[in-house]
């Protein structure tokens, strides 16, 4: 804490103790604290990796050039980068230096008496003095002690201190901002978190291969994946009539444990996650999959199934593609989906008019030609790369109609329902949650408490006199009281 | 039914709008009048006139308050939900908080000569939010339909009109200053607090406010963990939030650990509140990220 710092010439152990103090100064942490609140603008300008990879996607697209560079400088990871990693640890190395030290001495000050009633009293605030009647002494001994004062009494005179709350609970609140600090790191060691697409209906086994995108913590294994099956039975979506917004969503699952029979009934909904051990289970999107069956010239089935679209407004019109590569030649279809259909009164497209399938219509762009599946490029399985195929066949399907198209058929049999569910394992989320709590009550105790001293000395005069240890005011009222139940007023 | 509560908060608002008009011009015959008084700074300066307006002023404040309180628990009632569900919504509790702040600490300090610039800032508030924010009463989207909405929102409006009160303390602090350190107030300035008490009392509502902010904060994240999977995402609002409490954090060790006072302490003040305001404006209208279905 010390600003002082002398300069002989320094060895390396002086160089380090150097360096340490200065790091451990309040000026460095108020600095490091003031660059950590800039240091986290960047992430809220520049689209970040964790939270919109296709936005990320599209500015390496746009300009190449100033994306690489803004790469290069962790701008789309601004909050896993180097640079804002090293101004947190530096902080919180910065803290716990400040901090420690301070507890220390706290606790030694905390069980020590308060010093001595000085011998010059009318120098002090709150300085008041009248004739003695010999009562007062024990008077002030029982109100010190109700009040809860640590009292020194000594030659006549009590010294008496109060308010050490103050500096335990501003102690509690840094040791607390630890604690929160530590959470976190505890979950990304051993915290997962995984995202599935699941058509309604279907059923999910906690295995990776279940996954769409699914990242452990450093040391997180697949065996530490508890043992589950779960079944969408039912998803429900409510919307309001006149806004389209959606107003409730409700999905119904049926969840068998490991070393259990028993099927039991869950609900999911967005406010509600699935607990299942250190496993919740959030409900996050949903979307509808059309269900087509596509043909080759013979008639066999090449490919049949639901395939999830992604839904790109709030009346769900989605978007998709169904990659048909086992047909020669590959086959491909670039669709879009709405459930509820209206024709675009301008482009004489399609359009959703309600997020609910009242009236849907699968509308689909054959391609035929190379997929580039094998080319090791990773794929948006929503879109096709169109380059290496030609157009064979465009059409508007209700359910049950078939496109016919030249070398093949594709029948819109239907659609499901499709969730998004997200998987989180986040063990260290209750050691935050309690370093918050602490965090608060320590905050609330360091602002609110006074800390203060207050002596009395009785000879043949009373003498009384108090001193603020610091700004919070109301010592003036304290010390009225005081002097008018020494002086038996009321 | 729940049309006709719509309607009748509509009414409210509209009234709060006209009484708070009123409190503004009254604040500005008070300033007005008290600069008129002939510049003779030997002598203490005569406010028996503008006591009159003034004290009818700070009811104009209270029915105003009285009526904007109204309309926004019209609103919730109509839409059968706290009315925090959009920007529209914010704005006029915003404007209840901030109101309410100043009312709430004009009982204890003397701080009419705030009115002028409270009046004058809920009234452009209220009036942005009625002709370009606003949005027919609905319900909620399913991610808002929480226990947490009442405790985290209302926090952080409470937390923001305190804030903003104590920026705009700040300011008055630096242009005060500005005129001292040239020569002497003004007139119409002398009536105002000294420069100490500013700057104390700024400081008071942001150390009793911090640890509401910071309560908001962990609400937020608590609901967040509930409603989206992870306590805390970096999304654009919840950056902005961190930044705000670092930078409070800041003002409140620079001033108790390093006893910064004064001018220091009023502009890292200002620049902490602005952060809580871009917050407010920026990432609700042009930003990205989970916290945008504010109907706007």
């Amino acid at each position: 804490m010390s600003q002082q710092t002398e300069l002989p010439e320094l060895d390396s152990v002086g160089v380090l103790r150097y360096a340490w103090r200065q790091l451990t100064s309040m000026r460095t942490a108020l600095i490091l604290l003031l660059l950590l609140g800039v240091a986290s603008i960047p992430g809220s300008l520049a689209p970040q990796r964790t939270q919109n990879p296709i936005q990320v996607g599209q500015y390496f697209k746009d300009s190449p050039e100033l994306a690489r560079w803004m790469d290069r400088f962790y701008l789309f990871d601004v909050y896993g980068s180097p640079w804002f990693s090293a101004i947190y640890i530096l902080l919180f190395i910065s803290l716990i230096g400040c901090v420690l030290p301070r507890t220390i001495e706290h606790f030694h000050a905390a069980r020590a008496f308060p010093p001595a009633t000085p011998k010059n009293l009318s120098r002090m605030e709150h300085h008041s003095t009248w004739t003695a009647n010999g009562t007062e002494l024990d008077a002030a001994r029982a109100w010190f002690k109700s009040k809860r004062f640590r009292v020194l009494e000594k030659d006549g005179s009590i010294s008496a201190e109060k308010g050490f709350t103050r500096e335990t609970g501003n102690l509690f609140f840094h040791l607390a901002l630890i604690l929160v600090l530590l959470g976190i790191s505890f979950s990304s060691l051993f915290g997962m978190r995984g995202e599935a697409i699941i058509n309604v209906g279907e059923r999910f086994v906690n295995t990776p291969t279940s996954y769409d995108t699914l990242t452990y913590g450093k040391l997180y294994k697949d065996a530490n994946l508890p043992a589950f099956m779960l079944t969408t039975d039912k998803f429900v979506a409510q919307y309001n009539l006149k806004t389209s917004a959606p107003e409730d969503y409700t999905l119904d699952v049926s969840l068998l444990r490991e070393d259990s029979s028993v099927v039991e009934e869950k609900v999911i909904k967005v406010n509600s996650p699935l607990t299942i051990g250190s496993t919740r289970i959030y409900l996050q999107a949903n979307g509808y999959s059309p269900v087509v069956t596509v043909r080759d010239s013979k008639g066999d089935v090449a490919f049949q199934g639901p395939v999830p679209f992604l839904p790109q407004d709030l009346n769900l019109r989605s978007i998709g593609a169904i990659k048909v590569p086992d047909a020669v030649p590959q086959i491909g279809f670039v669709g879009s989906f709405v459930p509820t259909y209206v024709r675009d009164a301008n482009g004489g497209g399609a359009l959703s008019a309600f997020p609910k399938a009242l009236d849907p219509r699968l509308l689909l762009a054959a391609w035929a030609g190379d997929l580039g599946l094998d080319s090791g490029v990773p794929q948006s399985v929503y879109r096709i790369d169109t380059s290496k195929m030609l157009q064979v066949g465009l059409k508007s399907l209700k359910p049950g109609e078939v496109f016919e198209y030249p070398g093949g058929s594709i029948t819109f049999e239907g659609y499901l329902q499709w969730v998004n569910l997200n998987f989180v394992a986040d063990p260290g989320k209750k050691f935050a949650l309690l370093g918050g709590i602490v965090a608060i009550l320590g905050l609330l105790a360091s602002l609110f408490t006074r800390r203060r001293r207050i002596w009395i000395r009785v000879e043949s005069q009373v003498e009384v006199a108090g001193l603020a240890k610091n700004g919070a005011p109301g010592l003036d009222v304290e010390m009225e009281q005081f002097v008018r139940m020494l002086k038996g007023e009321k | 039914m729940s049309r006709s509560w719509a309607f009748a908060s509509n009414y409210f608002i509209y009234s709060a709008m006209a009484v708070y008009t009123l409190a503004f011009l009254a604040h500005a015959v008070e300033t007005a009048w008290a600069v008129k008084v002939p510049n003779d700074t030997t002598k203490t300066l005569d406010y028996k006139r503008t006591e009159k307006v003034a004290r009818i002023a700070t009811a104009m404040m209270v029915l105003g308050f009285i009526l904007l309180f109204a309309g926004v628990i019209t609103r919730g009632v109509s839409a059968g939900r706290v009315p925090w569900g959009n920007m529209y919504e914010f704005s006029i509790t915003g404007a209840l908080a901030f109101t309410g702040a100043y009312l709430g600490a004009l009982r204890k300090y003397d701080l009419r000569w705030l009115g002028l610039l409270v009046s004058i800032s809920v009234l452009l508030t209220i009036g942005t939010a009625v002709t370009v924010l606003y949005v027919p009463s609905a319900p909620l989207v399913p991610a808002l339909k929480s226990p947490w909405l009442v405790i985290h929102v209302s926090t952080a409006i409470i937390s923001g009109g305190v804030f903003l009160l104590a920026n705009v303390i700040a300011a008055a602090y630096l242009y005060l200053d500005k005129m001292e350190t040239k020569g002497e107030r003004t007139a119409w300035a002398k009536r105002l607090p000294s420069l100490e008490v500013l700057d104390q009392l700024s400081y008071r509502l942001v150390a009793f406010v911090f640890p509401l902010w910071t309560f908001s904060v962990i609400a937020g994240a608590i609901w967040a963990e509930s409603a989206w999977g992870r306590y805390w995402g970096w999304d654009p609002k919840e950056t902005w939030a961190f930044i705000t409490w670092v930078a409070y954090a800041a003002y409140l060790h620079a001033r108790v650990t390093i006893g910064w006072r004064g001018r220091r302490a009023a502009w890292l003040c200002l620049f902490a509140g602005s952060t809580f305001l871009f917050n407010y404006v920026y990432v609700n209208i042009w930003g990205t990220g989970k916290h945008t279905y504010s109907g706007l």
